[in-house]
């Protein structure tokens, strides 16, 4: 078969909101893909996913948008087509850091399961004004045991934490947060896919 | 030996696009392309579809038509074998015909339309086809350096079915005399450029209603199933 040549990938530039995540800016329009990864009468004990975008100055970053997805609680990623009326487990999420007055994001989710073996992670896309192709990073959990995952092994050990998710109870509720620095000495691990 | 004309992607830093700077992983990604095969991203159903969600001249009237010019957009979405992919979610945003974006923070001098968002989605049907229905987007102004201007685009965003497929890209119209002083566009290699402008379709078009353009997407990756 012959190989054809990909499309290019240009920025998301800084005025997808009205069209991507437009509910969340307080657009007149739909959202199909939303701030929380599960519908409202889905079971399992929520938790939320925080963090910021920092820019290579140390800027938190106002126009960013993050998309995450994920596994269910039993290592199952959704292959059912969603449809308005049978969303329960989405494992599908996306944010834009302009939502907030401070940038912030906040996905509300339940834990994925393991999967293949692999401890629970969210893989994360993340797009930008000034970034010409999307980037894909993982999330995991600092409340388990990562230590035997061959991706973050295959990584440099001084490199490894920015990959883990901080644990925190705020007013009963666990929170993880994930911070992704665009450079510097924190500078998030990013993945050719 | 890697052919170097599937190079077509932008580098991350491309300084001349200022906002890249700050904004750009200064370390190289990690090789984990092994790693990370075959994982899902969501597929959607029609019901999850508006109406009009794909015809961008009616989904947001208010007391009349939106102005400018009607023009139909249209193509396939296919893996990197040309397999047509079906039940794919495109996006897509642009500016009115006067190059004025409705977000919030857009600046420019120049009218919004009240029957006019700029915003749409559809899925590609089973044959990987998707047909939008929008107004031509006037150019824009923008602050990256003195003068600079954006060519007419549209932005798309494409949620294949696998992690490697997301897309998120912007569509030219033919012959846009900017082409040469856009960085953004620029960006691209210049053998790959070509592959971001639509083709003017004639038999695409409908009479007396509306001129069509062509722009197929190719995704990254081969799909997990064979088309059937």
């Amino acid at each position: 078969m012959k190989k054809l040549r990909q499309t290019p990938s240009q920025t998301v530039g800084p005025f997808f909101a009205y069209g991507l995540t437009a509910r969340q800016y307080g657009y007149d329009y739909s959202s199909i893909i939303d701030a929380s990864l599960v519908s409202d009468d889905l079971e399992g004990d929520r938790i939320y996913i925080t963090g910021h975008v920092f820019d290579g100055a140390g800027t938190v970053i106002p126009d960013a948008m993050v998309e995450l997805c994920q596994a269910d609680g039993q290592g199952r990623y959704r292959i059912v087509p969603i449809q308005q009326k049978n969303a329960g487990f989405i494992g599908f999420g996306r944010w834009g850091t302009g939502t907030t007055s401070d940038h912030c994001f906040r996905f509300t989710t339940i834990k994925p399961g393991s999967v293949a073996g692999q401890p629970p992670h969210i893989n994360v896309i993340l797009f930008m004004r000034g970034s010409l192709r999307h980037l894909y990073t993982r999330l995991y959990f600092s409340d388990e045991t990562n230590d035997t995952d061959a991706l973050l092994n295959s990584i440099d050990a001084t490199r490894r934490q920015t990959l883990i998710a901080k644990r925190k109870e705020v007013n009963s509720t666990v929170e993880y947060h994930f911070d992704i620095y665009m450079q510097g000495e924190r500078e998030t691990v990013f993945f050719d896919v | 030996m890697e052919d170097l004309n599937f190079n077509v992607h932008p580098p991350h830093l491309y300084p001349p696009y200022k906002s890249t700077i700050l904004r750009s992983p200064t370390k190289p990604l990690m090789p984990v392309k092994e790693l990370l095969k075959d994982l899902s991203l969501p597929v959607f159903g029609e019901s999850v579809i508006g109406k009009f969600d794909n015809d961008l001249t009616k989904n947001a009237r208010r007391n009349g038509e939106p102005i400018g010019e009607r023009i139909k957009v249209s193509g396939v979405v296919m893996d990197e074998y040309g397999r047509l992919l079906p039940n794919i979610l495109v996006e897509i945003w642009q500016a009115n015909s006067a190059g004025r974006y409705i977000h919030k923070a857009e600046i420019h001098d120049a009218p919004l339309d009240p029957n006019f968002l700029g915003a749409g989605r559809m899925l590609t049907d089973r044959d990987g086809k998707y047909t939008f229905y929008t107004i031509k987007p006037g150019a824009y102004p923008w602050g990256n350096h003195f003068n600079a201007w954006r060519p007419n685009h549209i932005h798309f965003s494409v949620i294949g079915h696998q992690l490697e497929h997301r897309l998120v890209t912007q569509m030219y119209f033919p012959g846009d005399p900017l082409f040469d002083f856009d960085p953004i566009f620029q960006s691209v290699p210049k053998p790959a450029r070509e592959l971001l402008i639509a083709k003017f379709n004639m038999d695409w078009t409908d009479p007396e209603f509306a001129l069509a353009y062509e722009f197929n997407l190719v995704l990254n990756g081969k799909s997990k199933t064979p088309f059937e």
